[in-house]
């Protein structure tokens, strides 16, 4: 067993880990943070991509122990105060999502993307979510509300 | 009940009440489900397609620290019955056992032989490797003609042959006589690839037991917890009403979890012998290979027709390929589709026969439309190669044969009544949409041109049957259940509105359309309406959630329960407003005294006195609650016109969808939004199918395509922006006109795209390319054609013969 300490959503934990144990189980599994669900076990479909440090990884890639020292964001832990983020109230305003499996890791990869290019197009927009595997929507209104979150307030929330 | 809020409600793009949970990440998963001493179980599955299990031993698993238990297939058969199939499609059909874990033979990779219960899921997983099996292999069966053949070896032995059934519909003239006299005949034959329908959710449950009263609450990923109910007890002889069943947030289906599996049984006799709760959720690669695949067919279509490119007749041999036994529906499936053939079109003759074979490859099932994709794709492919062969245009063909609008309703070659529907609309807007005539010239000028990359244009004009479905019809296809719905409406004393229906949705919004059907009803805000739903407790009616019957026949239900409540709250306000009631007006939810608009009741301030009963007359009861059932007096049938734009790559072979454009009729709609969603969904699923997925197994069995890094799921970059519009032709079978949107756009789109492909490649001698139209296949298509191979029918990745006949 491991010991770590993680910051994840603005709330620090201190665990015991076994060395093998994958971030996305850690989150959902000892911490009950099951916002993020897990959707394949070969790194392919994204939905329980997360915020490492600044970075977005995909949870079931990373071992808990790598996570110790850091700070994980979730989709829990994007509105703040009860308040949406503007990608939260566009995938909502665009019907973004039916079933809402994919959409934490949605989100999470789009927040990335609007970090990185606060103005994409929506071929930009297609490529960035790549890694995220959507079964109901057809991507169309995923890249509508990408694009309407976008300009200097999404770039703000996503950095902040 | 014509009142103006009619007209707010029911139409307007309300934004989902379901998003705020699913945004916030603050979701009802199965998998999220922890409980005091849960046990998490694991499942270990044969490497196999064919194998008689010689020697099993689990007792090395229970030595290892933090297994709990651990059980063979044997171990578990006592009390556990065989796997029910609701649909026994024929009086002979063969109705193989289906042990919900292998017992003495395994015939699929994939197939349960034993399972691990332990304190988490890594020490679960970790001990499947020390179970011992011994297996003694026996020959796969995976060519469907090859399994019919005399001798072949046999799926089940004990039944003495691989066909489970041949149901055959012969209506109209005589076929044979129809061909003798037709000018033309085509003969084609068309694969259906299996797919995997990949619900972003994987499968999962939970059974948590009481034990001091028997009862078993059992949380899982279903389409159909009503049903799941009722099986799970026949399966485990636990009574049905010590049985609770809940689908909390289902992420999606497409007809897989449309199924009673051998792990929710399992789980719940596990359960019930530890008197622990337990887990069980799928990974991805083993939902590949345990949650039921689709399609899977082979199609011989023959068409005969005038010069001119009428259609005289329709002959159709089918065979589908069951898997390796029976699941809920499994026979069933084919049969949706053999009213489908005929489609749109008018004819005289028309023959089908199905012949179901069972595999050893993992169980088919309902998959996105479920039947009516295939037969869409056989008869929208014919269509194009009639055009071709008559040198028509293929929208001219399909306009020489429809029926028309004025013909409605109209009775199909295959007994079915459409009600209502107007092609030519629907196919007009979509040409202008689409810019048809310019993009025909477009392809013209690149083909003269001999351009590199050839432009491919794809039409498909279609019907669907949904609203499953009028009880009656689904007696005479010898299916075990009604195809009725449920929901009632509970008025609280606070004037709040509790709609309970029997549907249960993943992911198609019935909350908010549920809500905006009661509220424009009873006349209250939108806001004020709550939807119960998926938990047998709660919503204890219930026929469930698949075949776009939820809207038709669920939001249906939702409405005259809501006209049963104004009703009898009528009862109430004319004798509070010491009126009769013939003299109340309801409007904007309330009841007025006509002439004297202050004499005044909402309903609910109804829902209050009725609460207080405090002057309520004797005879009126305390309660303007109401339920009711509703079976469908007919299916309900969309319909609509997809085309499609694609350029090919001649020397790469990649397909790039350029355009694509649909217009829908889906009846009545109730919230623009949603439909143009699901329509989204289903084009790219049905794209999908045409370019993208196929399980493949290899010559043993083993499926190949085991994985999301294998099985190729579009993604964003992969799929076009559609252009989606509407017409709309009521349906004249239900109050609301409504015909149900969920499968439409997966139907329609794959012959939509692979006729463009076909389209792109004709001038170089291609006439057919199987799908998926991978980069390879279509190379394959172009080699074949340059060789002259097999009349460049595609043969060389298909075997095919490209049959055909010009009289």
């Amino acid at each position: 067993m491991t010991h770590i300490t993680v910051r994840v959503d603005g709330t620090t934990y201190e665990d015991e880990v076994e060395p093998r144990l994958l971030l996305v189980h850690y989150l959902r599994d000892r911490l009950g943070l099951t916002g993020t669900p897990i959707g394949c076990d070969t790194s392919n479909c994204g939905t329980c991509t997360v915020d490492l440090d600044g970075a977005t990884v995909k949870s079931c890639s990373v071992l808990a122990v790598q996570a110790d020292g850091g700070e994980v964001t979730t989709v829990q832990g994007l509105a703040k105060d009860g308040e949406w983020t503007a990608l939260q109230r566009a995938f909502h305003e665009q019907h973004g999502l039916q079933c809402g499996y994919c959409t934490p890791g949605m989100l999470m990869a789009a927040r990335d993307l609007l970090r990185e290019n606060p103005h994409p197009g929506s071929d930009e927009v297609r490529q960035a979510l790549e890694g995220n595997l959507c079964r109901c929507t057809g991507y169309q209104n995923i890249v509508r509300a990408v694009l309407a979150a976008s300009g200097p307030q999404a770039s703000e929330e996503a950095t902040a | 009940m014509t009142d103006q809020a009619v007209e707010h409600e029911i139409g307007r793009s309300r934004l989902r009440k379901e998003d705020a949970r699913l945004v916030t990440g603050q979701t009802n998963w199965t998998d999220n489900i922890q409980v005091a001493g849960l046990l998490h179980l694991a499942i270990l599955r044969s490497p196999m397609a064919h194998a008689r299990i010689a020697r099993i031993d689990v007792s090395p698993a229970l030595e290892r620290p933090g297994v709990v238990a651990a059980f063979s297939g044997a171990d578990l058969a006592e009390g556990l019955g065989s796997l029910p199939c609701a649909w026994p499609v024929t009086e002979d059909i063969v109705l193989p056992d289906h042990p919900p874990i292998a017992v003495d033979e395994v015939r699929y990779a994939g197939d349960p032989v034993a399972v691990v219960v332990a304190r988490d899921r890594y020490t679960a997983a970790d001990a499947l490797e020390a179970v011992e099996v011994d297996y003694d292999p026996l020959p796969p069966v995976l060519d469907l003609e090859a399994a019919l053949a005399e001798g072949a070896p046999l799926v089940h032995a004990g039944k003495g042959t691989n066909r489970c059934y041949t149901w055959p519909l012969t209506t109209g003239e005589d076929f044979a006589a129809v061909r003798e006299r037709a000018e033309v005949t085509l003969r084609r034959r068309y694969h259906q690839q299996r797919l995997i329908p990949n619900a972003m959710e994987p499968r999962a449950v939970v059974v948590t037991p009481l034990a001091a009263a028997g009862e078993y609450t059992v949380h899982s990923a279903t389409q159909i917890p009503h049903i799941l109910r009722i099986m799970l007890a026949v399966v485990t002889g636990i009574p049905e009403h010590k049985l609770r069943v809940i689908a909390p947030d289902v992420g999606g289906g497409f007809g897989s979890k449309l199924q009673v599996y051998g792990e929710e049984a399992l789980a719940l006799t596990v359960a019930r012998r530890l008197g622990r709760p337990v887990k069980w959720t799928e990974s991805r690669s083993e939902g590949y290979l345990a949650t039921h695949h689709g399609r899977g067919m082979i199609q011989d279509v023959e068409i005969a027709a005038t010069r001119e490119g009428r259609l005289l007749g329709l002959k159709v041999d089918l065979i589908a390929d069951m898997g390796a036994y029976l699941m809920l529906v499994t026979p069933g499936i084919p049969l949706l589709g053999a009213f489908m053939y005929p489609a749109i079109y008018k004819m005289d003759a028309y023959e089908f026969t199905c012949t179901g074979v069972f595999t050893t490859r993992t169980p088919t099932d309902a998959y996105r439309g479920a039947g009516r994709p295939e037969a869409t794709f056989a008869i929208e492919r014919t269509m194009d190669e009639l055009a071709a062969e008559l040198g028509l245009d293929p929208v001219e063909v399909r306009r020489r044969n429809w029926i028309r609008h004025e013909e409605f309703p109209y009775t199909s070659i295959a007994g079915l009544t459409y009600d209502s529907g107007h092609y030519e609309a629907a196919t007009e807007k979509a040409l202008a949409l689409f810019g048809y005539d310019d993009l025909r010239a477009e392809q013209h000028v690149r083909n003269q041109r001999n351009d590199t990359v050839r432009l491919g244009i794809g039409v498909s004009t279609f019907t669907e049957m949904c609203g499953l479905a009028p009880s009656r019809v689904l007696g005479d296809l010898r299916y075990a259940a009604g195809g009725w719905e449920a929901a009632s409406i509970r008025m609280l004393p606070t004037g709040k509105v509790e709609v309970v229906t029997g549907t249960s949705p993943h992911g198609q919004g019935h909350e908010t359309c549920w809500s905006q059907i009661a509220a424009d009803v009873l006349g209250v805000p939108f806001e004020d309406v709550e939807v119960v739903h998926g938990d047998t407790k709660a919503a204890p009616q219930g026929m469930d959630t698949y075949g776009s019957r939820s809207l038709v026949v669920g939001g249906e239900a939702v409405h005259r329960a809501a006209v049963k409540v104004v009703e009898k709250a009528r009862k109430v306000a004319a004798h509070l407003l010491e009126a009769s009631e013939r003299d109340l007006e309801f409007s904007e939810g309330a009841f007025c005294v006509k002439g004297s608009p202050e004499a005044r009741r909402t309903i609910q301030e109804i829902a209050f006195e009725t609460f207080t009963s405090h002057g309520l007359p004797e005879g009126i009861e305390p309660s303007i609650n109401a339920e009711t059932l509703v079976d469908p007096e007919n299916f309900s049938y969309p319909h609509g016109t997809h085309l499609c734009a694609v350029e090919v790559d001649t020397e790469t072979g990649k397909v790039r969808i350029r355009s694509y454009v649909c217009v829908d009729d889906v009846g009545r709609v109730v919230n623009p939004m949603i439909v143009e969603g699901q329509v989204h969904g289903g084009v790219a699923q049905g794209i999908a199918q045409a370019l993208y997925e196929e399980a493949v197994y290899d010559d043993q069995g083993n499926l190949v395509s085991g994985t999301m890094a294998d099985y190729l799921v579009p993604s964003a970059a992969d799929l076009p922006d559609f252009v989606t519009d509407r017409t709309e032709t009521p349906a004249d079978t239900n109050s609301m006109g409504v015909k149900g949107v969920g499968e439409a756009g997966t139907i329609a789109s794959t012959p939509a795209v692979v006729n463009a492909v076909v389209d792109a490649l004709r001038p170089l001698g291609v006439r057919d390319v199987r799908m998926p139209c991978s980069p390879h296949r279509i190379w394959q298509a172009l080699h074949s054609a340059r060789s002259g191979g097999a009349a460049g029918a595609g043969a060389g990745q298909s075997g095919e013969p490209g049959k055909e006949t010009a009289a």
